[in-house]
């Protein structure tokens, strides 16, 4: 068929990029806000910021309705479980926002509750620096998403199949490990 | 007559210590008598509220003879009056008499103690921890436990993309 024979309103693409087109512009955020960076997370939706302008302004309580995790906020171990619980309660395809120093990394919250990053336990696809992100910074992230996904996205979510390895740290780093060591030799010097 | 002084004439065996900094008023008080004491407090004094229970790990604390201290603040909301009413227990089986049975706010504050410093109270209804999570073995405030923890933390299946 000629390209000329075509009416106006027909376009050409492949069934990949529309889906991830579609995806793309469409992100329903699941709102892990757990501190401080959930406020800002809220800013991000309310009007003066507008998430509305890039399709992602229809935050979802219900990881059923979900396909955008941000996790905004540190998290502590009696609320991993959940995390992941939520992230495996999402349906395909999935991504997940890491916002904020402390979902990054833990932050200045080096303690013995904190998790050091969720991307120990849970894919990350991309990481928000700040303490906490200004809403543009938030933004910012969200776009280049949305690029991430409408230049890798395929329909069936084939791309995620291969990430078989756990992309952050290992959970034990070496320093841990020494750090555990010398806390247990303090505690045989003390008893 | 100061509470103080009614107190030290109620228990004059106890040997109760109190003191005073600026508006700050405490009587430390033997572990043996901290249950008679309070009930007295409570039934006698009227201090009908027991605003918070919190302990103190004096490990290696320059001065220290025992190891923890664990602190009671009651309050008399006819008068305003706060006390500080402070006990001290030790090592290997820290155990207090739980003070549900007279203030009911004692539950949760106990219940923190116990996580915190695993002091247990006999007689509470239901000692469980309540911060963290139960299979948690450690007793995290206490001075001889890391602050960055043993490793707890870490201590998650790795959810990948590929199996989520
Ligand atoms: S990164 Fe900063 S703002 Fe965000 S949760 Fe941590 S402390 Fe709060």
């Amino acid at each position: 068929m000629a390209m000329k024979d075509v009416p106006d309103n027909i376009f050409m693409t492949q069934l990949d990029a529309a889906a991830s087109w579609a995806r793309a512009n469409s992100l329903w955020p699941m709102p892990f806000a757990t501190a401080c960076c959930g406020i800002e997370l809220m800013a991000t939706a309310s009007s003066r910021f507008d998430l509305a302008r890039f399709g992602a302004e229809v935050m979802r309580f219900s990881p059923r309705q979900c396909d955008l995790m941000i996790v905004a906020g540190r998290v502590v171990m009696k609320m991993l479980p959940v995390l992941q619980r939520i992230w495996l309660q999402m349906p395909e395809p999935k991504w997940c926002i890491s916002m904020g120093a402390c979902a990054c990394t833990g932050g200045v919250f080096d303690t013995y509750a904190v998790v050091q990053g969720v991307d120990r336990f849970i894919p990350v696809d991309l990481y928000v620096p700040g303490c906490p992100p200004r809403p543009e910074q938030l933004m910012a992230g969200i776009i280049a998403l949305q690029d991430k996904i409408k230049h890798g996205g395929t329909l069936n979510g084939t791309e995620f199949g291969k990430r078989t390895q756990p992309m952050g740290p290992t959970p034990y780093d070496l320093d841990e490990l020494i750090r555990i060591r010398e806390a247990n030799e303090q505690l045989v010097s003390l008893n | 007559m100061s509470t103080e002084e009614t107190l030290q004439s109620k228990f004059p065996a106890a040997g109760l210590k109190c003191s005073q900094f600026r508006d700050n008023r405490r009587v430390v008080v033997p572990a043996e008598s901290l249950q008679p004491l309070l009930a007295f407090m409570k039934g006698d004094l009227g201090f009908d509220f027991l605003a918070e229970i919190t302990a103190v790990d004096y490990l290696e604390y320059e001065g220290a003879t025992d190891r923890f201290g664990v602190v009671y603040v009651v309050v008399n909301t006819k008068t305003g009056e706060r006390l500080v009413i402070k006990t001290f227990v030790n090592d290997p089986d820290p155990v207090l008499p739980s003070a549900y049975s007279l203030w009911k706010s004692a539950d949760w504050l106990e219940r923190e103690v116990y996580d915190m410093f695993g002091i247990k109270f006999s007689g509470h209804p239901d000692l469980r921890r309540i911060l963290t999570p139960d299979e948690f073995s450690a007793y995290p405030l206490r001075k001889d436990y890391p602050l960055k923890g043993r490793g707890e933390r870490h201590n998650f299946p790795v959810i990948t993309r590929a199996d989520s």
